[in-house]
């Protein structure tokens, strides 16, 4: 029996804010591909944004030398992506932000992504090398079958 | 490689006759966007700008950075007294926008002529 094909594309971005906008063109291009609907691939855009920008700032702090790795798989009926950077991943998940804690303070403004990431796609996974040179963060989202 | 953030100032009157500051962005919300973002906010007169309304007609791309200038725009502006709506977002911002719990803080409305008519 033959495992079902997928098509492989990778992209490599310098370690520099606003190039995940290079890996969000790319992943919608794919997505267009596969038939995903305009929303879901806008849901995309943002998941794999957020991804690479946390892999920019606090993987590979950074540092222009390192590039961040984006590899979108595209199977019959899902498009799995995953970013990889130099660093060590996370030991713990950030907890859920919460607005009114935000607003009175008690919170800080930002550390939205991983919760957009988690919000946004179907399934997102953080995993660190086993090296503990390298990890990346594993997206996956289903091409909903069109109904007719 | 992030587009340079604009924003602009207009003061507008609602139906109503209650004066509104309307802050018009255009291009990235992202984290080089703190200048145009709070730096404008920033500018507006306490005193009298007690109606914000941010224009997002012209922004094509807010990541989670550009969200928490908005959150701190919001947090400012509930220390002064204002109050803040929004239009303009794209479906997708404005799901974004929801999810986060913007929308408990700054009311959104389709259209400017929308927000304007419900000031």
């Amino acid at each position: 029996m033959s495992e079902p094909k997928s098509t492989t594309v990778e992209v490599r971005l310098p370690s520099k804010m606003g190039f995940e906008k290079v890996a969000m063109s790319t992943a919608a291009s794919v997505a267009k591909l596969m038939g995903f609907r305009d929303d879901r691939i806008e849901d995309l855009k943002t998941a794999i944004a957020e991804a690479c920008i946390n892999a920019i700032e606090h993987g590979n702090r950074l540092n222009e030398k390192l590039s961040v790795g984006v590899v979108l798989s595209a199977g019959p009926d899902q498009l799995e992506v995953k970013v990889i950077d130099d660093g060590k991943g996370m030991k713990t998940q950030p907890a859920k932000p919460d607005i009114d804690r935000k607003m009175h303070g008690e919170e800080d403004p930002r550390g939205m992504g991983m919760f957009l990431i988690q919000a946004l796609v179907d399934e997102a996974e953080w995993v660190a090398g086993g090296d503990g040179k390298s990890s990346y963060v594993r997206l996956m989202i289903r091409l909903d079958k069109v109904v007719d | 490689m992030q587009s340079e953030t604009k924003s602009r100032v207009d003061q507008l009157t609602s139906p109503a006759g209650h004066a509104v500051t309307v802050l018009r962005f255009e291009g990235d919300i992202a984290s080089t966007s703190k200048d145009a973002v709070l730096g404008a906010y920033q500018t507006l007169p306490k005193a009298t700008a007690k109606l914000i309304l941010l224009d997002f007609t012209k922004v094509d791309y807010i990541n989670s950075s550009g969200i928490a200038l908005v959150i701190q725009l919001l947090i400012e502006a509930s220390n002064s007294g204002q109050k803040v709506y929004a239009f303009g977002l794209s479906a997708h911002f404005t799901k974004v926008f929801t999810m986060v719990g913007i929308t408990k803080y700054a009311q959104l409305f389709p259209s400017q002529t929308e927000a304007l008519a419900a000031l």
